[in-house]
């Protein structure tokens, strides 16, 4: 437990002295920087002259980060797709989706990034640092903030056979792009009888995080669930992070990845060799016998930690990582409710139109007959997320409220 | 074409015992004729940070009677789909170039395959331009599986990947981002080549326009952005929509170049300025001054923003086909009845077109499922009622 956070803080604090960071600055001198981007920055905390950006680690948080780490360091241990027989490597999150994008770019000279601040700044969440030093700026290219325009031009690159990934600084800024996601990228591999495929990956944190507010707190999936032909998928721990990526890059579908801006931080021991997670899979994290919990992105943690509770009160959780959030994966689902005959869904979107209401029809149109009691649908409130903390948490999904309901299920 | 040739030869009998001067008529045959003929454009060209180009444009025989032709075929082409939707054959949206023909034409003129035309919903003429067959219009059209998108485009949905034609757009002003993004893939590609991202009077006021228009300058993308400025955004007149209706002038620190429209060998000499222009220093802005005769589409009269006589009047001064027909005339490089008959001819492919596209059948209701992803995600798809339509998607 306490290891497990020291890694975390050890990482941390690695990166405010890396040497990195030293060249960081470096290029912030040469380049003219405005003014600190407030609209769009998450709650950095560090001091600017030395240009090091560490994300949502204010005190207050800190304790609340001890409890995701334990689910990470809990399955690290149990997971068997996390170690394999080679030693791998231990790396963070966003170095996971780094050394995932890195591999395509090396890998295939059509993949190129774009982004507001992806190139010299180094990706806003680090995602994509290093990338333009060694690719060049035709290949990571700094946008001006056009969310509209960029994306559309990602579309128009797709288009001819180039493979962009478009970063949206935070997914909520794509709600700018909703034009460009929903008519081009998704519709024109229809509405040209076939000719053009978009091979574009969109990718971008998204989620509640830290008090960053109403309009950085969004969870754009539920809106974008419902444009045909684009496909959606949500990392949650390094492993699949780095999988979904160069799987997302590879695809010839457009791609929507969900990244979550608490996530970023976790580490994880990964493979060396190179290996890619099915885009249209569902990740079975733990198997169990008497409840399907199927939950994505953050929540997973949360229900993670609920299941040792429950573990500890004599209940068998099934939990499900569904990681393909447009389609479905019924195939694991299914085979779950047919095994348990109850399902849970724990997940962050809001009530009205989520992922979580989408899933409940499927599964309810599908599998009804193997249900004994209705499914139960645990998700964020349906307000603006507001910026108190306390309000905060108690628009998401808390552990203990998952473990209620698994009572409940189970009586 | 035989026509000429039989004519010319026996005259040429006849013709050795007229004096010299006449000698002129003595004519090779047309389709092949390539030489040079230098033609001054009617309107000079009006420029915006840039040098404009010179008013005389070379041509030649070939070329103008090829311009003749191509703007024949697509004006009958747009008064046959008229017909057809008035007939109910055409559902929906049908938005008609006619009168605007010379910009497709002039452009084509100008380029090669390898460029990228990108355009909005008024694209029946740039399709054919860019190699797209009647067939494949009319089939599309009527929403049949002969069409270019298998008809599950529609009328603003024609695409045609092989000669780099970007379609087709519903939405106005989105494909100028798209467009962007093409040269983007082609200064990626380094292959010498540039794109022509089309758009109307009305799609000009629209931020995204502004915002590629930033990222092409800013990235020196070699992107030609060309208003189609038909003076109407639907029923608004230009200056109801626009507080500068000089689109040319819009693009700030971006050149550009304001030209007539209804002239194809102005638009030839203006879009070949541009590549050049393109290649070297980045966008450029070309605002085609144009009009169209029809209304916004097959359901607006488009008489009532604007008078009979403004439109009969642009046709009898400005109709861009009757302007090559005099220089063909007033150069002699073809007769009367020549002219006539190649507007028989393409008025019969015309028709042979449509009578094809009527006898080609509707999609097959798998096709509902089809193409909706790149390789279908091995999954099963049904319609509503989960009975009727199935398809197994491999």
């Amino acid at each position: 437990m306490a290891t497990g956070f020291h890694g975390v803080g050890a990482a941390v604090a690695a990166l405010s002295s890396s040497p990195s960071n030293s060249f960081d600055s470096k290029k912030l001198l040469c380049s003219p920087r405005r003014s600190f981007p407030v609209r769009k920055g998450a709650s950095f905390v560090a001091d600017r002259s030395d240009g090091s950006v560490n994300l949502d680690l204010n005190p207050k948080a800190r304790r609340a980060q001890q409890l995701i780490v334990n689910a990470v360091a809990n399955k690290a241990d149990s997971s068997p797709a996390s170690s394999s027989s080679k030693p791998g490597h231990e790396l963070l999150l966003f170095e996971a989706l780094r050394e995932g994008l890195e591999e395509e770019m090396d890998r295939d000279p059509r993949v190129c990034v774009m982004g507001e601040d992806v190139g010299h700044y180094g990706g806003s969440y680090k995602v994509t640092r290093g990338l333009a030093e060694k690719f060049g700026d035709l290949r990571v290219l700094d946008t001006p903030i056009a969310e509209n325009s960029f994306t559309g031009m990602g579309i128009g690159a797709a288009m001819t056979g180039l493979r962009p990934v478009v970063e949206g600084m935070n997914m909520g800024f794509l709600l700018l792009a909703f034009n460009q996601i929903s008519n081009n990228c998704g519709m024109l591999h229809y509405t040209s009888g076939g000719q053009f495929t978009i091979p574009i990956v969109i990718r971008g944190p998204g989620g509640v995080g830290r008090q960053l507010g109403a309009e950085h707190s969004q969870r754009l999936e539920s809106y974008f669930q419902s444009i045909p032909g684009i496909q959606m998928v949500a990392c949650s721990t390094p492993y699949n992070a780095k999988g979904l990526m160069k799987a997302a890059i590879r695809s010839e579908n457009p791609v929507i990845l969900f990244e979550h801006v608490l996530l970023y931080n976790l580490k994880e021991r990964i493979p060396d060799e190179d290996y890619i997670c099915n885009l249209e899979e569902a990740e079975m994290v733990r198997p169990g016998e008497h409840v399907t919990i199927l939950t994505y992105s953050r929540m997973r943690y949360h229900v993670m930690q609920a299941a040792k509770t429950l573990v500890n009160k004599g209940y068998d959780p099934e939990v499900i990582d569904i990681r393909s959030l447009k389609p479905f994966d019924l195939h694991t689902i299914g085979n779950s409710v047919k095994k348990t005959h109850r399902v849970l869904i724990v997940e962050e979107c809001m009530r009205t139109g989520g992922i979580g209401a989408s899933l409940t029809a499927a599964i309810t149109e599908n599998f009804h007959d193997y249900l004994d009691t209705p499914i139960m649908c645990l998700s964020s409130q349906d307000v603006p997320t507001p910026y108190a903390g306390t309000l905060e948490e108690w628009t998401v999904v808390q552990p203990a409220q998952i473990v209620t309901a698994v009572e409940q299920l189970c009586k | 074409m035989a026509l000429s040739y039989l004519r010319s030869s026996s005259s040429r009998s006849a013709n050795l015992l007229r004096p010299l001067s006449s000698a002129a008529s003595l004519r090779r045959p047309i389709s092949t004729d390539t030489t040079p003929i230098t033609i001054e454009t009617s309107v000079p060209f009006t420029s915006h940070q840039c040098e404009a180009p010179s008013r005389s444009v070379e041509t030649n025989p070939s070329e103008l009677l090829t311009f003749f032709r191509d703007m024949a075929l697509m004006r009958r082409m747009e008064i046959a789909a008229d017909s057809l939707y008035k007939a109910k054959l055409i559902r929906g949206f049908c938005h008609l170039y006619d009168g605007q023909e010379a910009v497709a034409v002039g452009m084509e003129a100008a380029i090669t395959k390898k460029d990228c035309i990108i355009t909005a919903y008024r694209d029946h003429c740039t399709f054919v331009g860019r190699g797209g067959t009647l067939l494949e219009v009319f089939a599309e059209l009527m929403g049949r599986q002969a069409g270019c998108s298998k008809g599950k485009g529609g009328s603003m949905h024609f695409y045609k990947k092989d000669s780099n034609f970007y379609g087709g757009h519903g939405i106005v002003g989105a494909q100028v981002p798209l467009g962007c993004g093409l040269a983007f893939a082609q200064k990626y590609s380094k292959d010498e080549s540039v794109t022509f991202a089309l758009y109307g009077d009305g799609a000009a006021n629209q931020g995204q326009l502004f915002e590629a228009l930033n990222i092409s300058a800013l990235w020196d993308l070699p992107a030609i952005l060309v208003c189609e400025n038909n003076h109407y955004g639907m029923g608004t007149a230009e200056w109801r929509a626009a507080k500068s209706p000089a689109y040319y002038k819009r693009g700030d620190y971006v050149p550009g170049l304001k030209v007539d429209g209804m002239d194809a060998l102005a638009v030839k000499q203006a879009c070949k300025f541009a590549k050049e222009h393109a290649l070297k220093n980045g966008p450029i802005i070309l605002e085609m001054d144009t009009y169209r005769y029809h209304g916004h589409s097959m359901s607006d009269p488009g008489s009532t923003y604007r008078t009979r006589d403004e439109i009969s009047g642009v046709r009898q001064e400005r109709d861009p086909i009757e302007r090559v027909r005099k220089l063909i005339l007033s150069h002699d490089l073809a007769t009367e009845k020549e002219l006539k008959d190649i507007e028989k001819e393409v008025r019969k492919e015309v028709d042979d077109a449509i009578a094809q596209a009527k006898e080609s059948p509707m999609p097959e209701p798998s096709e509902l499922f089809s193409n909706v992803y790149a390789k279908g995600l091995g999954a099963e798809s049904f319609g509503a009622d989960r009975k009727e339509l199935r398809a197994t998607l491999a």
